[in-house]
């Protein structure tokens, strides 16, 4: 059993129980905006819900999984206690504390600016005052995970950092990196206007702030996932990593080239320049790149593992595999649904193609397959394999654990494809209300009600997860042994320096978002004239 | 670890990374900023810096055209917190007395006989900015206008005063009210087209829109058209001239008719 069992369960089930009340809301907001449902005539029930919805989804429960997780992959990859358990439980409380502050003024309806912030629109100050202390909190568990790391180095000097610690740190300092950009819109600009200290607010200045942070944010909450592919499934399914090499190059370029390209999300705005854009949309190729090593490696895992259990043939192999196993499960559907997301995600970053599903529902049918998908799966999977080591209990039932996973793989493929589908026949995201009766939407009717469908089964599965980890709970004591990581097909015995430190990759990091950032911040911020007044939720 | 042994060009890591990585930023920013800004057949630069400083978002023209003003007379009106804070009892009385004059159209009380909007209860940051805008020549009416023209500042924050303190009373010709047509509870999402409370009362109210309920049919349908055909032009960024160019005049009739029959009290009591 973990020796952090508990810190690591309060993180976790923080993490669950949030994520179970926003995806009632989520299955919510699909069924009143669908033609099964009238109207809720007060579009700003659907806003608030929105925003709760987002900020949980987007802030409080990834931010929560990494965090347990890495306590987890600290104690247990490194072989030392955790420096700083104190500290850690420090961290939690500020989460803990933030998303209760940030949640009441949006359930008070005085905080329905959606999760990216909206400014000019400007709502209750302890909203905002609460998504800091939940980024403060997780800055907390950055710097325990580089001490801790930072320690274990003196104790072992020159000795290869053990894969999964050093994919934990890396996605550690990618968080700390990119968080400052939302960080500083929040207390440069907005907070400042929440208070009442100013009335007028750089709203292109803030939406720059803000895509800093938001593509990188995506991988950060990527990483939890990708650890889990290298080193949790193919220990899982009998299996060894193919690369340990391919990995740490897989996180370095994470960490590297997640930074400088979040303007593909200022495509359609005016106060960015057509060359940054360029330079952004072609940066943000580069990131296919550490996930198609990682596709490859983990195949390349994957089938190592179907032929120690004596698979054949060029593709044979595949019936080989556990496929009993829910790790095995859970991995082959991430990967089909990351593929499909992907394939998506061209078009996104395309700064021509782009124009054509801006803000459009295909954009939230894009991020629910990945993110709601590939990667949420996948945090199931870390939770399905850390449970026993964290309960002393073996889980109730692997049927049922196979078929939460099942509902939510089927549950996301009929919610987003058809998301996708509305979204290319020009249906706006966003909006509370779509009058099914008109001819020009009319016809879209029968694809929303499929994806409303789709949200109840993965509301269903949502719920199931929950119960089995209750359930876990209370099962028969058993002895899980210890929690171990894959081992690679070669013995790492030494890694380039290179490879086993960061600091290359840091000053990389800084660097391109000094070259790729630089230039339109410093212009907006330091031009007097590009203010608008703000505009407070509710005011008259 | 020292950080000699890996920020050196002889670490093969190090000088691949910073190759790739600056040779990939200095390719795309002369791609970006030198190449695809003169592939635009659209665009004239005065010379390679002008495209450059285009690509980069400077907000300048350096082939500099003349601006000269094209189009309407738009709403110069400013409404800062203090402009109508909390008016004096003195205030409103002069603005009672300067309303003598409004009666002949808007009646003793605020309410209309004559195809006028009623006034009586409107939202003074309405009666303000309207005010100003005759004033300035961004709205014109042929008998409003003379009105308007030699008003001061004091005198339409005085009639503000005095007209958003009259209490709201039921029309002068009161219609059996109808139930709401669609484009007031749902707008028309597709087109464009909010919700009309959602500005004008009954959902929320934004800053200078003001209530309808009770206003003259003829009045509000007339006004529609106008900003339908850009013969009114004084809502902010055509806020109100989006919305009307997109409704169908059947719609304009329906929502004139309705709004006309509904009484003035459920108007909410916020401003
Ligand atoms: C039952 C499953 C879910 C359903 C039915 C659902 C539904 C929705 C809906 C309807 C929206 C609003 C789209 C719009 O109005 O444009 C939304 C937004 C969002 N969802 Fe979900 N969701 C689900 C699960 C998830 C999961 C698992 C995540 C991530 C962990 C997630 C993250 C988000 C985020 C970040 C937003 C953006 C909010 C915004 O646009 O402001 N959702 N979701
Ligand atoms: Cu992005």
């Amino acid at each position: 059993m973990l020796v952090n069992r508990k810190l690591i369960l309060a993180h976790f089930w923080f993490a669950f129980a949030v994520f179970g009340l926003a995806l009632c809301l989520g299955a919510w907001q699909m069924f009143v905006r669908s033609p099964l449902y009238t109207w809720i005539s007060n579009p700003e029930w659907y806003y608030r819900s929105l925003t709760a919805h987002g900020t949980v989804m987007g802030y409080v429960f990834p931010t929560l999984v990494a965090m347990g997780f890495g306590y987890a992959i600290s104690e247990s990859a490194l072989k030392q206690p955790l420096v700083g358990l104190r500290w850690a439980w420090g961290g939690f409380w500020l989460i803990v504390a933030g998303a209760v502050m940030a949640m009441v003024p949006v359930a008070l309806g005085r905080a329905s600016v959606l999760y990216t912030f909206y400014p000019p629109l400007i709502g209750n100050a302890f909203y905002y005052i609460g998504v800091v202390l939940v980024v403060v909190g997780s800055w907390v568990w950055v710097a325990l995970m580089s001490i801790n790391l930072r320690v274990w180095r003196r104790a072992h000097p020159g000795e290869p950092v053990p894969l999964a610690m050093f994919a934990n740190v890396a996605g550690s300092y990618l968080w700390a990196w990119t968080a400052v950009g939302a960080a500083l819109e929040l207390l440069l600009q907005i907070i400042p206007v929440a208070l009442g200290l100013k009335t007028t607010i750089d709203a292109g200045l803030a939406r720059v702030f803000f895509s800093w942070t938001l593509h990188a944010i995506v991988y950060f909450w990527l990483m939890p996932t990708y650890i889990a592919y290298y080193t949790i499934v193919p220990r899982a399914i009998g299996g060894r990593l193919y690369s340990d090499t391919m990995a740490r190059i897989s996180f370095i370029l994470f960490l590297v080239v997640a930074m400088p390209i979040g303007m593909h999300h200022t495509f359609a705005d005016p106060q960015v320049g057509a060359g940054f854009k360029f330079i952004h949309s072609t940066f943000t190729a580069l990131v296919a790149l550490p996930t198609l090593l990682t596709v490859f490696t983990i195949c390349a895992s994957v089938e190592i593992a179907a032929r120690l259990r004596g698979g054949r043939g060029p593709f044979g192999w595949i019936s080989a595999l556990p496929w009993q196993n829910p790790i095995m499960l859970a991995v082959a559907f991430s990967f089909v649904l990351l593929g499909f997301g992907g394939a998506g995600g061209l078009i996104n970053m395309s700064y021509q193609l782009d124009a054509t599903i801006h803000n459009t529902q295909w954009i939230t049918g894009h991020f629910h397959l990945i993110f709601g998908g590939a990667i949420v799966i996948m945090y199931f999977a870390i939770a399905y394999d850390l449970w026993p080591h964290l309960t002393g209990r073996a889980l109730p039932s692997l049927a049922l654990v196979r078929t939460q996973l099942w509902l939510w793989f089927v549950g996301m493929i009929v919610t987003t494809f058809p998301w996708h589908w509305v979204g290319i026949l020009g249906m706006p995201r966003r909006m509370a209300y779509y009058d099914y009766s008109d001819p020009a939407i009319a016809p879209q009717a029968f694809s929303v009600t499929l994806s409303a469908i789709g949200a109840f089964v993965l509301l269903i599965s949502g719920l199931l997860f929950l119960v089995i980890l209750a359930r876990g709970m209370r099962q028969g004591a058993t002895d899980a042994g210890v929690w171990r990581f894959s081992v690679p097909v070669h013995p790492v015995r030494a890694v380039p320096l290179a490879l086993n430190s960061y600091a290359i990759w840091v000053a990389l990091m800084i660097g391109l978002t000094v070259t790729n950032y630089g230039y339109p911040i410093l212009t907006l911020a330091t031009r007097a004239d590009t203010s608008v007044p703000a505009i407070y939720v509710g005011a008259q | 670890m020292s950080a000699r042994e890996l920020f050196t060009f002889r670490n093969p890591y190090f000088s691949a990374a910073v190759g790739l990585a600056g040779g990939l930023f200095v390719v795309t920013a002369v791609v970006g900023f030198i190449v695809l800004p003169y592939a635009q057949k659209d665009l004239q630069f005065a010379g390679l810096w002008d495209a450059i400083c285009s690509a980069a978002g400077l907000p300048q023209r350096a082939a500099s055209v003349p601006t000269a003003r094209v189009g309407p007379h738009l709403s110069e009106a400013v409404l800062t917190p203090t402009t109508l804070a909390s008016p004096s009892q003195e205030s409103i009385g002069r603005g009672a007395t300067l309303a003598q004059r409004c009666a002949i159209c808007h009646g003793p009380t605020g309410i209309s006989r004559a195809d006028s909007p009623n006034l009586a209860g409107q939202y003074a940051a309405v009666i303000y900015k309207e005010l100003v805008d005759f004033r300035a020549g961004a709205r014109t009416n042929a008998v409003m206008s003379p009105f308007a023209v030699n008003l001061t500042d004091q005198e339409i924050a005085d009639l503000a005063a005095y007209y958003a303190y009259l209490p709201r009373l039921p029309a002068y010709h009161p219609t059996p009210q109808l139930p709401k047509p669609r484009i007031v509870i749902y707008g028309a999402p597709v087109r464009g087209i909010a919700p009309c409370g959602a500005c004008h009362g009954s959902l929320d109210n934004k800053t200078g829109s003001p209530w309808l309920e009770g206003q003259s049919e003829t009045y509000m349908k007339a006004q529609l058209q106008a900003f339908a055909a850009s013969r009114r032009t004084n809502d902010i960024s055509q806020q109100m001239r989006n919305v009307a160019r997109a409704m169908t005049p059947r719609e304009i009739d329906e929502a004139a008719a309705y709004y006309a029959s509904q009484p003035p009290e459920i108007v909410k009591a916020t401003d």
